[in-house]
């Protein structure tokens, strides 16, 4: 067995790093389609709002993360009817809250390690609880996520035509947010809630670059964030470095890597035209 | 004649403002209604009001027999929206996943598990591309296709359920004459040769007076109703609008021809 994989806490690791890269994407496309791309950055800082308030009334931070990411993301759902056309405002005003309480409660909490261990998370330090809880909500969330798929690219594509279709689309949308909510509150406890956004977008960025329909999209995503989770994990291991960074970083070097093969292939291609009309006026 | 919209009474105000007050009007199976007036006279708020999307503060709209609020069968029911026309150009889905998408769920959340089995989807899927010819491009992303293309799949979309009542609000808004000329088309064959009674919402006063057998002005909080054949002048508009338009009566014609085909023999009896 490679060295990596001799320690508990690395076998651990790579479970949880694979069980959310798969259901971290699955939500990251219907929230950037939606052009809802702040959507995880703005869950991931009312859930350290939550982390906070958890640690100061002393209760598990990650119970607090997951209510006060439910609230608010109803209170998106609720400000973002208020603005439709500017469904973004209702982002950025949830976000300022998270900000604001986040700051002022983090002044209460008395172990501030226990706080500052949220920004990145601590992927190698899941205990066997957190090991079980992430097991569980990637299956429920999985499952949603499949059981609502075609209902959930409907409203994306369209809501009111949705509504004709026969989609109960208020009850998906709060079934999608509830959803969101539990998968960044859960991430953010194992890869940071400054880096759970990040893996919501970076992947499905990289994916809608070559995907030929919304199915490749949300496959190509998944693929992305696999790949960019173990290499970062592999990575952050052998270079002894923080892994919830490295496996951003690693999710951005791949959409680098994505855009310069495309553009590369784009020049071939053309260039390939231009060569066949060339030869064939030849001819 | 059995009636397809049945209007009475209704009433409906925005912020304040009233848009409807006391309409009253009829649509019959089999018509081609066409809903004209300037910008900000409640053109598609009245769509949105006939799908249930609003809710009148007064009086009440039934279809097929039924008040809309309480209404059964929404896949009798097409529709395109506004918003689709506009849509995201890089939007990631073919036009087969966007036509399929509107299939009707008859469970309130439906998923891979249930009744609508791959086949049977599929197959209502191209029988509906095959009524609008676009069945060869149904693997193609949505915004590879041009404006015209792309609104033949969104009429595709509307009509996968086998709708027998359809509301469209401003189709060809964005898309060259051509192309407007041939959804116009489409949707005449669609509503002489299936009987699909048609609600369009347009500027388009020309093209409409051509193939609508009647029209709803909306302006001044009433929807009044004219006979394009006998009433409709370019006088009466121009009283209508409360400014001279520059409009050409009855002089739209269809020249695009969508294979000279019957369309009920093409689609299996869509």
């Amino acid at each position: 067995m490679a060295e990596i994989f001799q320690y508990e806490f690395m076998r651990n690791a790579f479970i949880v790093g694979l069980l959310i890269s798969i259901i971290i994407p699955c939500i990251g496309v219907v929230v950037v389609l939606k052009r809802l791309s702040m959507m995880g950055d703005t869950l991931s800082h009312i859930s350290l709002a939550g982390v906070a308030a958890g640690l100061v009334a002393g209760v598990n931070p990650v119970a607090g993360a997951v209510t006060f990411s439910i609230l608010a993301s109803f209170g998106i759902e609720k400000i973002r009817k208020s603005f439709s056309q500017y469904a973004e405002i209702s982002l950025a005003i949830i976000m300022a809250a998270g900000i604001g309480l986040a700051g002022i409660l983090s002044g209460f909490v008395k172990n501030s390690s226990a706080f500052t261990s949220f920004l990145f998370g601590s992927i190698v330090a899941v205990s066997r609880f957190e090991l079980l809880t992430v097991i569980i909500l990637s299956v429920v969330v999985l499952f949603a996520f499949i059981f609502m798929y075609r209902d959930l690219f409907c409203i994306t594509f369209d809501e009111e035509s949705a509504k004709l279709a026969g989609i109960a689309v208020a009850r998906v949308n709060f079934i999608f947010m509830l959803l969101t909510a539990i998968v960044i509150s859960i991430s953010a406890r194992t890869i940071g809630t400054l880096v759970v956004s990040s893996l919501m977008i970076v992947p499905v960025a990289s994916s809608m670059l070559i995907s030929k329909s919304y199915k490749e999209t949300v496959i190509y995503s998944i693929v992305f964030a696999v790949i960019s989770t173990i290499s970062g994990l592999i990575i952050s291991f052998y270079a002894d470095v923080k892994p919830g960074a490295t496996i951003v970083l690693t999710g951005v070097i791949i959409l680098l890597l994505v855009m310069l093969i495309k553009k590369v292939f784009y020049t071939l291609h053309i260039r390939r035209d231009i060569s066949k009309q060339h030869n064939s006026q030849l001819e | 004649m059995d009636k397809a919209l049945d209007v009475r009474n209704l009433s409906f105000s925005y912020n304040g403002k009233t848009v409807f007050d006391n309409v009253s009007f009829d649509i019959c199976r089999g018509d081609y209604f066409g809903i004209i007036g300037p910008n900000g006279s409640g053109k598609s708020t009245l769509v949105k009001l006939f799908l249930n999307f609003l809710s009148p503060n007064g009086g009440n709209i039934n279809i097929f027999g039924y008040n809309v609020k309480n209404f059964p069968d929404w896949s009798k029911v097409g529709y395109i929206s506004q918003r689709a026309i506009s849509f995201n150009m890089s939007f990631p889905a073919t036009v087969e996943e966007i036509v399929g998408s509107n299939i009707y769920r008859k469970a309130k959340i439906s998923g891979l598990f249930t009744a609508n089995l791959k086949k049977q989807r599929k197959e209502k899927v191209y029988n509906a591309l095959k009524i609008v010819e676009m069945e060869d491009n149904a693997k193609k992303l949505i915004g590879n296709l041009s404006g015209g293309q792309q609104q033949r799949v969104f009429i595709a979309r509307m009509l996968v359920n086998n709708p027998e009542i359809v509301f469209l609000d401003e189709p060809t808004t964005g898309i060259d004459a051509k192309s407007e000329e041939a959804v116009y088309c489409l949707l005449a064959k669609l509503n002489k040769e299936l009987g699909i009674t048609i609600v369009m919402v347009t500027h388009d006063i020309g093209a409409i007076t051509v193939h609508a057998n009647k029209i709803g002005f909306a302006g001044n909080k009433d929807v009044k109703i004219i006979s394009p054949k006998d009433e409709i002048t370019e006088d009466l508009i121009d009283e209508l609008y409360g400014y001279k338009i520059n409009i050409h009566l009855n002089r739209h014609e269809c020249t695009t021809c969508y294979r000279n085909a019957k369309l009920k023999n093409k689609t299996g009896g869509i």
